[in-house]
């Protein structure tokens, strides 16, 4: 039913805003660029505009506060501490340069060459990159310091070399679906060669995903790069450094505290800095993909005032009441309503059919009887009654109390509606425990055998034990509906049960409800958009269009004598029904 | 699964050999003349020749390194330049130090990044805004930094644990425990973070899938669901994430060990990196390098464990 919610894919009729107007919508993206350019403006400018050169000593003014001579202060050598911290700042920026350019070049190119070539290009790059992002990089570093006598800088293309492993595989995965997307296969046939395809076509699809991953290694480079120079490796004193000058801030600590946060605070500030950039270029990135009007994960609807929905239903005596009922969903253009003031009752022991194609509203309409809508849908108008008791817009509470108990769900795919992670039995034991009358150990586990033997599953002691992958489509349906039954529902909604099955198996499933039907005196609603399922197990049916109900009655009648012209194109188009009735 | 291990197991061979070639090459790589350094300005000629032959520096690089490997798997990694002590008694007495730090910090980081990444996942919309906060800081704050701003307060202001040093859990469990404490938090935090981000993400895209619903349906409580079904479908990423977040931990590790002053293998191996001792730097990386291994077949296993599709094959 996400079709219901999603908008048509991009349409392309949206004018396309300039890369100033999105910035504008994300200041705090704004914000970091601006912080990391003009750090780094002033630390390159720091010959120009330090006020002293960084290793001029004033003995006389150690630890002096700030002033206009110097705006920072000085440190425990009278050493000017603004004018340090320019000049520290060159070999850390100009590290996380080296580093960041070699992690983009590298992984770029291992990661494009590895996921458009495939074969044997993605045979010898792919454990490369496996070992490379097994080796202990910061070991590597740490003898590449040892042997290259402190060179920070052949530390940090090091660095950038191992980590673009990482990158690599990110490029790689995304570059496999890029190179399935029509313009490549174009491209591909207009006879370009693989190394243009690359370069002109391939490469500027990555490229908004290579510049987050570049912002958020700087992030990490800078913190290594700092972190190598706080123990004393790299730059050495009495030249400045940034980490150099927190492990000097941490000589003096007890007594001067401050100085931890001066040369700390701006590894923060730029780290912080590189971390909003990544995250804001990938929400760009995601703003550009993302198609316009399509849902976002939205806030919950808050139903409106309207008219107050009267307390009781009509009928007493019917199963489930609903009525005058819209269910809405929050989408980025606002609410769009997918179920317009919809009208039913079922009665008990009855099989009701709710009819209609995909996005019609049926599978909607049935969960939100359990109050299992997403969370941006909601019940806007009307009520549904379970006999006189309410069903929408109650509590999570309230509702813990009609699940299970109350209304039994059964839904589409068998194959994903049971957890993977434990067996057969011990999912339909928890439930049993849950809402089934059954107490202790053995009492639940006889409950659990009964209910799987209820629903013809041979060798019930068998299927316990099993996990779902171990079944069949078919006795994994059986098993659900096990699991649906165990609190004895007085309703089941069954939500195309059988549109993922074999057509022999789907004949057992139907089968099935109907003898459970007679046997429990239960409720079923069959929602389904095969009108062969509804002329051979429903007693009424309603079709469903566009959120609306077109045609309600009997089976006989919905067949025999349709008024709406969609029920009669429904019912033509489905040869063998129209065949049998004549039609 | 057997599959799964014996392709980490053959994968590690590899590994070994780059590790080990990389610090071998880099070894060879360093100026000036092992043998004349070892023996000072002093030797005479003879000494000279004679310390070549033994090291074997008169061969070509290829049969040192042969014979380097050899001398590694008969577990001989060495000889410490300065202090004369062998290298494999420098990590054995070492690596209980850093075990116990980079151990506590993944226990931490995964109960209390798990709780926060489900808690963000399941409450709403303030709790997730929190959950960043807290991660980009966790992220952003260098930990050297962290660390010392947590020493500050806990152990020199309010003196609740030791500022530095270490004692070993068979001397004192408790005071084993305080002097890990801080150590373990500065370097546990942005492995939080991380872990966090990464349980709340897999929880979000759990929750939505169909047999969340059907146990929702068949009115299994919230807490069941969240706590015995989702996480467990979630724990697959988390296990990977803590895995990497362990790895990560042995580099953080060599930062937080120097800072308060553990006899780890990370405060010896910048010591060792200050002082040129390759063959400590070596022996810490292979070291290293073999952990990792472990680690990562470890995480198989596990991720083998908690999926039944495997398991069951």
């Amino acid at each position: 039913m996400t079709a219901a919610v999603t908008a048509p894919p991009d349409s392309g009729k949206a004018p396309r805003t300039s890369v100033i107007a999105r910035l504008t919508r994300r200041p705090l993206l704004v914000a970091a660029l601006l912080v990391v350019l003009i750090v780094t403006a002033a630390v390159y400018a720091a010959p120009l505009i330090a006020p002293q050169p960084p290793l001029q000593q004033d003995i006389l003014s150690p630890f002096a506060g700030p002033s206009a001579a110097h705006p920072l202060g000085t440190d425990g050598l009278g050493r000017d501490i603004l004018s340090r911290l320019l000049y520290g700042g060159q070999p850390s920026l100009t590290g996380v340069a080296i580093a960041v350019g070699v992690f983009a070049v590298v992984g770029m190119v291992l990661g494009i060459l590895s996921g458009y070539l495939l074969g044997w290009a993605d045979r010898v790059i792919s454990p490369v990159l496996d070992i490379m992002l097994s080796v202990p990089g910061i070991i590597v570093i740490l003898a590449v310091l040892a042997v290259f006598n402190q060179n920070i800088y052949v530390a940090m293309l090091v660095l950038g070399l191992f980590a673009s492993a990482n990158l690599a595989r990110v490029i790689r995965s995304s570059c496999i679906a890029i190179r399935e997307e029509l313009f490549v296969d174009a491209a591909r046939v207009s006879g370009l060669g693989p190394g243009r395809i690359m370069t002109r076509h391939v490469f500027p699809g990555l490229a908004g995903l290579l510049l987050v991953q570049m912002s958020l290694f700087a992030g990490i480079a800078l913190g290594v790069q700092t972190g190598l120079g706080f123990l004393g490796l790299g730059t050495q004193p009495p030249q400045p450094s940034w980490g150099g000058m927190v492990s000097d801030a941490s000589q003096v600590i007890q007594q001067h505290a401050s100085f931890l946060f001066i040369a700390g605070g701006v590894i923060g500030v730029m780290t912080i800095a590189f971390g909003l950039i990544g995250d804001g270029l990938r929400d760009l990135e995601a703003d550009r993909r993302r198609m316009p009007g399509a849902a976002r994960p939205a806030t919950a609807v808050a139903p409106p005032g309207g008219q107050p929905a009267p307390v009781t239903p009509a009928d007493p005596s019917a199963l489930l009441t609903v009525r005058d009922y819209s269910i809405a969903f929050e989408a980025a253009d606002g609410l769009r309503t997918v179920v317009d003031s919809i009208t039913f009752t079922v009665l008990p022991g009855e099989v009701f059919g709710i009819v209609g194609e995909s996005g019609s509203g049926k599978t909607v309409t049935a969960l939100s009887l359990l109050g299992l809508l997403p969370d941006n849908g909601a019940v806007t108008t009307g009520s549904a009654w379970l006999g006189s008791q309410l069903l929408s817009r109650v509590s999570e509470r309230e509702l813990l109390k009609i699940r299970g108990h109350e209304i039994g769900l059964v839904s589409q795919e068998p194959m994903v509606a049971l957890d993977p992670h434990y067996t057969i039995g011990s999912q339909l034991c928890e439930v049993v425990r849950r809402v089934g009358d059954a107490q202790g150990r053995a009492a639940v586990r006889d409950r659990a055998l009964e209910l799987l033997a209820s629903v013809h599953l041979p060798r019930p002691d068998d299927v316990m034990r099993r996990y779902p992958h171990q079944l069949s489509g078919g006795m994994l349906q059986r098993a659900a509906i096990a699991l649906a039954l165990a609190g004895n529902p007085r309703l089941l909604v069954a939500d195309e049960p059988t549109t993922a099955l074999d057509v022999t198996v789907q004949s057992g499933i139907l089968d099935l409800l109907r003898s459970l039907r007679a046997k429990r005196d239960m409720g079923i609603i069959l929602v389904t958009h095969d009108l062969a399922v509804v002329a051979d197990i429903c007693d009424r049916a309603v079709v469903m269009r566009s959120g609306r109900i077109v045609e309600e009655g009997t089976v006989d009648e919905i067949f025999y004598a349709p008024k709406d012209p969609y029920t009669k194109s429904l019912i033509a188009s489905t040869p063998n029904i129209a065949r049998s009735i004549g039609a | 699964m057997l599959r799964i291990i014996t392709r980490r197991l053959l994968l590690s061979v590899p590994l070994i050999l780059v590790v080990s070639g990389i610090t071998f090459v880099l070894e060879s790589l360093v100026p000036g003349d092992p043998a004349r350094s070892l023996l000072g300005v002093n030797a005479t000629p003879q000494q000279y020749t004679a310390l070549r032959e033994t090291l074997h520096l008169n061969e070509p690089l290829i049969q040192q390194y042969w014979l380097y490997l050899g001398n590694v798997f008969r577990g001989n990694l060495g000889t410490s330049i300065f202090t004369d002590q062998p290298v494999s008694q420098v990590v054995a007495s070492r690596l209980p130090v850093t075990l116990s730090l980079v151990i506590g910090a993944t226990v931490i980081a995964a109960v209390v990044g798990t709780l926060l990444g489900v808690y963000s996942a399941t409450r709403g919309r303030l709790s997730r805004r929190v959950v960043d906060v807290v991660s980009l800081l966790g992220n952003a704050l260098p930990p050297f930094w962290v660390a010392l701003a947590l020493g500050t307060i806990f152990a020199v202001d309010l003196g609740w644990f030791p500022a530095t040093g270490y004692t070993s859990v068979s001397q004192s469990p408790q005071a084993w425990l305080s002097s890990l404490f801080l150590p373990v938090a500065a370097l546990s935090i942005g492995g939080v973070a991380l872990i966090a981000k990464v349980t709340r993400d897999a929880m979000l895209a759990t929750l939505q899938l169909d047999y969340i619903r059907t146990l929702r349906a068949c009115g299994v409580s919230p807490r069941s669901v969240i706590w015995r079904h989702a996480l467990r479908n979630s724990s697959l990423a988390l296990v990977t994430t803590i895995g990497l977040t362990m790895i990560s931990f042995f580099a953080g590790a060599v930062i937080i060990e120097n800072v308060f002053v553990l006899p780890g293998l990370g405060n010896i191996v910048v010591t060792a990196t200050n002082e040129h001792d390759i063959p400590v730097v070596q022996g810490i990386a292979l070291t290293f390098a073999i952990i990792v291994i472990v680690i990562n077949l470890l995480v198989d296993i596990a991720y083998g464990l908690l999926n039944p599709k495997v398991r069951t094959r």
